[in-house]
């Protein structure tokens, strides 16, 4: 299937009809997972503060996986040079600092009524929040040089470097705060999740990477667009 | 290795020429440091307390200070499409930069550290952490940030967006580096942040170079 999408004249025909579906499959999924999830009791810890694990896991899950997207386009465009590539990489960029500002606002909102504050310098927290300044230079480098090629090649060198850091970052942050503190809020080895909140989890974890799916085609026709606008409009000057 | 040995000679030389070498970071960091007590209070303990991390982190920010002059001379009089014309690769003259710019703004930086600890009501048996972990975390800063300053090649506003693109690549060498500092002051192991400060910079040493290199040459292509 990829070897057939490299083509781009076959990729405009196969998003023109899967953007539209996967957006379906995600809104279907999401009123799935929210009616299952609305159905499940409060929490005996948590109450209904619970809820917002629905809106907040799956964004945080996808703040990485769209990182990881972004790095896998970023190589494709550096290495073969694919102007589809670089279009994936460049549409990718502020869905994933969406998400993760989703899952850093969300983290907040629920952290206030549970652990009476709006913010710790926990591991996972501070980890999420260099993942988002790394969107931000991502963009802000990308927006900042006026050559287009020039910034898609410096964008995706930048986004290597962040991919191979992340997970230094990660476990850097971990290793930090075990020195500074013990990890008391969010602790190991908790109760396994029931079945009640599993299914309605996983239901929008599947719904969000759908919606994912949708908006990335949509963003990445419009990126197509966008040059194809510019090459007439070149043609027209000429 | 003489190209190696030539280039290194004519950074050193560049940084020193209109630039003022190290002075411009030296300046900021005595600048920085004297800030701190008119923010927090000039209460000895308190800021005995936070000096040995404040000191590591306006450290970090410093050497951002001249990243911005690692490859923009070259590449705005064109210096640099002919050093990428000549026979080094440009990889090794990007280590050759990285180095540089250690010798030039981080080893000074490094070795007026304890300086700004102590004034700062720390205890003078920190210096010598804090000047291994200057020396050796500023390898971290200085290629990272070189890695940021090519990038930004191009770009109308570079100090910041370097700033933007280097300050996320620097938590682990601030995390290491301060974890060393401080369980060094208390007494506990400092060996192992140290290692692992040092596995970070002579990891970004070896790396950056490759990365720069990318990018310069996506700057003149």
């Amino acid at each position: 299937m990829f070897q057939a999408l490299v083509n781009p004249e076959r990729f405009m025909a196969f998003s023109r009809w899967a953007a539209p579906l996967l957006g379906v499959i995600a809104l279907v999924l999401a009123a799935v997972g929210l009616a299952l999830d609305f159905q499940a009791p409060p929490d005996y810890q948590q109450g209904y503060t619970v809820h917002i694990m629905f809106i907040h896991v799956p964004a945080a899950f996808m703040s990485e996986f769209v990182y990881a997207c972004l790095g896998v386009a970023s190589f494709l465009s550096l290495v073969f040079r694919h102007a589809l590539a670089t279009a994936a990489a460049r549409a990718a960029a502020p869905l994933g600092a969406g998400f993760t500002l989703l899952a850093l606002i969300t983290g907040s909102l629920w952290g206030r009524p549970t652990w009476g504050t709006w913010w710790v310098w926990d591991p996972r927290l501070t980890s999420v929040l260099v993942l988002f300044l790394f969107y931000l230079g991502y963009m802000a480098l990308e927006a900042a040089i006026e050559d287009e090629a020039k910034a898609a090649r410096a964008a995706a060198i930048l986004a290597l470097v962040g991919l191979i850091n992340l997970p230094i970052v990660h476990y850097s942050v971990v290793w930090w705060n075990s020195l500074h503190q013990g990890s008391s809020l969010l602790r190991a080895g908790g109760p396994a999740m029931p079945a009640v909140y599993l299914a309605p989890l996983l239901l929008m974890v599947f719904a969000y990477m759908a919606g994912f799916g949708a908006l990335w085609l949509v963003r990445i026709r419009g990126e197509v667009w966008r040059r194809r606008a510019a090459v007439l409009a070149m043609r027209a000057a000429a | 290795m003489s190209g190696l040995s030539l280039i290194l000679r004519r950074e050193l030389a560049l940084s020193w020429a209109g630039g003022g070498g190290p002075f411009l970071a030296l300046g900021f960091y005595i600048a920085m440091a004297s800030l701190l007590p008119l923010a927090l209070g000039a209460d000895p303990a308190r800021l005995a307390s936070v000096a040995p991390g404040f000191a590591w982190l306006v450290l970090a920010l410093a050497s951002l200070l001249s990243l911005e002059r690692m490859f923009e001379r070259d590449f705005e009089d064109g210096a640099l499409d002919l050093i990428a014309l000549g026979p080094a690769p440009l990889e090794m003259t990007a280590l050759a930069k990285g180095l540089a710019q250690w010798v030039a703004i981080a080893a000074p930086l490094a070795i007026l550290a304890p300086l700004v600890v102590t004034a700062l009501g720390a205890p003078m048996r920190l210096a010598p952490i804090v000047v291994t972990c200057g020396l050796i975390g500023g390898l971290s800063f200085c290629f990272l940030g070189g890695v940021g300053a090519a990038l930004s090649l191009g770009s109308r506003r570079g100090g910041v967006l370097i700033a933007l693109i280097v300050l996320p690549l620097f938590t682990p060498p601030v995390i290491f580096g301060a974890g060393a500092i401080e369980a060094f002051g208390a007494g506990l192991d400092w060996r192992t942040p140290l290692l692992l400060l040092s596995a970070y910079s002579l990891a970004a040493t070896a790396l950056c170079p490759f990365a720069m290199a990318a990018a310069a040459r996506n700057a003149i292509s």
